[in-house]
């Protein structure tokens, strides 16, 4: 298929089917908004993930310390003991599984402050679900090691990180030292949805909401350095979500 | 009564009375020293005349005998405003002089002595001169008495004691006088003062501190409350503004969002028809989302921010790096994007707030400057171009976005920086109508300002920056 399509799915593109690469994860989630949590818990199902819900700061940090989880999800208001508190104590105790900071604070100093005190990723409320799962199913990955690769593949497409050579099949293809950056980070999440946010932050570190749809932009830019002539496109937007690479033959 | 206490009871007044007693006493000490020495160079002069006297009248004594002293003693004697004069035996007899009587005990001590006196040509018996004497041992027992009336001292010191307290009173009075009018004019200026504040503090916004004009410390304690009133004032009218605006600007998309939600509820027929709605519905609640946090962005930039966030930084940078995120957009709308910011500029601000700023501005001028494209360049065939300048002026760091657009009429310049004021020719485009206004809270918030002008055709907009951030306090 040419376009990522995710018509019957209830979450738009987000089925386990879909993402094939997905594999199922533990995550804890301490949010002391009842109706949130249960909104999260349910989402995590039904795309195939394992969600656990702690109601307060205390009971959140006596389940992440003791429990096996893949990432935890962290609001920053919390009953008994606020998140960055209940972050600190965990990095403090030696645990090391990733952190996404849920936060109605959404500004740049307040972002700063969350990871400074141990956070991995900081998503402001409100949020849209495509967008948090996203940013958990990288964290998630980091931890299993993509990253250190000196070349990633995805078909028949190469990018050399030592010689910023980027191949496709038996042709070079010239890209823009941002391009080259865009598809690195593309390429590093390889199989995994990433959003437009995560782009802007991770690609060109800003963290503001640039109004006009830039990235979609640049996106199509790259994809026309890429994808263009060749039969089986690599570079596929995630309807509602953001965009994703991978190899759509396999 | 309340009125004087309330005068008694003034720094200023509390003032005056402290500078009066260190004058008053400074004057005393001064006319006590003009005093002394004066009465001292009298009493020289008295004393110097008399010893010449007593060494004449001892010469004459040697050389001619008793007889020939008390001659000339008593020749002398009779001349008026003479000096004082007698010879006495070795008992106390008197040979001759014009002196009837002395105090007791006078004769027997030889040297120095006040004493008081009566002349022999005057009647009664009082003692009621002063003189100073000096009482000389002739050879052959006899004593004598030369002195001078001590009435021409006295009476200078009358006269400094009577000037030292005729001046002490008035010293006193003018500055008690002018203690009470420096301070009741000072007093009226404070009272103008708290009764201004006391309005103000009733709600009334727009009431100013008086200033005299005099350029006095009360003048610029008034100005500066005034741009104090000023900022206060600008702050509330912001705030009433944005209740309005969100009342207005944040209701409209809510009822939208509510009227389409019900609509779908009461005829959507099929799943699609669902989707449709709700697709929409995520649509419209990200644009709210969108324009509440630009509003929460604007409130944090204009409440001011912690020097922590400050940081050094080259302001051509930024405008590569948004010029560089913006191209493509601009390529797709049949633009040219260029930016000249060849040499670096560094300076000191919120890093994340400006390059917003600049986004902000080049996303503007993408929008708009296409628009008139067709008319203004399409003629000469060249392409729309948007340039992006940073550069150093002075001690201001100036970022420029010039675009070929419609621009902004005049009239509407000073307009554009509100909250959610889109001219009317930009009501189709998509925005929250929030861009410039944070642009402007940024320019502000670094002590700088967003300025148009004319790009003929076209808009240039520029954001002026001090170079060394913004100033903590104003001087």
């Amino acid at each position: 298929m040419a376009i990522y399509a995710h018509d019957n799915s209830q979450l738009p593109g987000l089925t386990a089917e879909a993402t094939t690469g997905r594999v199922p994860m533990r995550l804890l989630l301490i949010e002391d908004d009842r109706d949130a949590a249960d909104y999260l818990v349910k989402a995590f199902r039904e795309v195939g993930h394992v969600a656990e819900h702690a109601a307060d700061g205390e009971e959140g940090l006596t389940l992440a310390a003791d429990g096996d989880y893949d990432v935890l999800i962290v609001d920053r208001m919390l009953p008994k003991r606020d998140g960055l508190s209940v972050i600190g104590a965990l990095r403090e105790q030696g645990v090391e599984t990733p952190v996404l900071i849920l936060s109605a604070l959404g500004q740049v100093d307040d972002r700063v402050k969350g990871l400074r005190a141990g956070g991995d990723d900081y998503l402001p409320k409100p949020y849209s679900f495509s967008e948090l799962l996203a940013r958990i199913e990288v964290l998630a990955r980091r931890r299993g090691g993509r990253g250190e690769e000196m070349v990633y593949r995805v078909g028949d497409l190469e990018l050399d990180r030592l010689s910023h050579r980027v191949t496709r099949g038996k042709e070079e293809i010239l890209l823009q030292p941002r391009e080259f950056r865009l598809l690195e980070y593309l390429m590093k999440h390889a199989g995994q949805v990433v959003t437009r946010t995560m782009l802007l932050e991770n690609v060109w570190d800003y963290h503001f909401d640039p109004q006009t749809n830039v990235i979609d932009v640049h996106i199509s830019r790259l994809r026309s350095k890429i994808d263009k002539g060749y039969t089986q496109p690599l570079l596929q937007t995630v309807r509602g979500a953001g965009y994703m690479i991978r190899d759509g033959a396999r | 009564m309340t009125a004087l206490g309330k005068l008694f009871r003034t720094t200023t007044f509390k003032l005056t009375l402290a500078y009066l007693v260190v004058f008053v006493v400074f004057a005393a000490l001064l006319l006590g020293y003009f005093a002394l020495n004066t009465r001292r160079l009298v009493t020289e002069q008295i004393t110097d005349t008399v010893n010449a006297e007593i060494t004449g009248l001892s010469e004459q004594y040697r050389q001619g005998g008793i007889r020939r002293l008390v001659l000339i003693i008593e020749a002398r004697s009779r001349r008026p405003g003479s000096s004082l004069y007698l010879v006495t035996t070795f008992n106390g007899d008197t040979l001759a002089g014009n002196i009837s009587a002395l105090d007791p005990g006078v004769l027997d001590n030889p040297g120095w002595s006040e004493t008081g006196y009566r002349r022999l040509d005057e009647a009664g018996a009082d003692r009621g001169h002063e003189a100073l004497v000096r009482v000389f041992q002739l050879p052959g027992g006899f004593r004598l008495l030369v002195g001078r009336d001590l009435e021409e001292r006295q009476r200078l010191e009358r006269i400094i004691a009577s000037a030292g307290r005729w001046s002490a009173a008035v010293v006193v009075l003018i500055g008690l006088i002018g203690g009470v009018f420096v301070t009741r004019r000072v007093l009226r200026r404070v009272d103008a003062m708290t009764e201004t504040a006391r309005t103000i503090m009733g709600g009334d916004l727009s009431g100013r501190l008086p200033v005299a004009g005099s350029n006095d410390e009360l003048d610029r304690l008034a100005e500066n409350l005034n741009a104090m009133l000023e900022r206060i004032e600008a702050l509330m009218h912001g705030l009433k503004e944005v209740s309005d605006n969100i009342a207005h600007d944040l209701k409209t998309p809510l009822t939208r969002l509510r009227n389409h939600a019900e609509e779908a509820l009461r005829t959507a027929k099929d799943e699609a028809a669902y989707r449709g709605a709700l697709e929409q519905t995520i649509e419209e609640s990200d644009g709210l989302i969108r324009t509440f946090n630009a509003l929460l962005m604007i409130a944090r930039a204009e409440a001011g921010q912690s020097s922590e966030s400050l940081a050094e930084f080259d302001a051509a940078e930024i405008a590569h790096g948004v010029g560089e995120l913006y191209e493509p957009l601009a390529e797709e709308k049949g633009l040219t994007l260029t930016v000249e910011a060849d040499t670096p500029a560094p300076m000191v601000g919120n890093r994340e707030l400006v390059t917003q700023a600049l986004a902000n501005l080049v996303d503007n001028a993408i929008k708009y400057g296409g628009a008139a494209a067709s008319t203004a360049d399409g003629v000469n065939g060249a392409a729309p171009e948007i340039v992006v300048r940073a550069a150093g002026e002075g001690d201001k760091i100036l970022f420029t976005v010039a675009d070929h657009g419609p621009g902004i009429p005049e009239s509407d310049r000073g307009r554009v920086t509100d909250r959610f004021v889109r001219l009317e020719s930009s009501r189709t485009e998509p925005g929250s109508g929030l861009g410039l206004s944070l642009v402007a809270a940024v320019a502000r918030l670094h002590g700088g300002e967003l300025t148009f002008a004319d790009n003929s055709p076209g808009l240039k907009s520029i954001i002026a920056l001090p170079r060394g951030g913004p100033v903590q306090t104003t001087a």
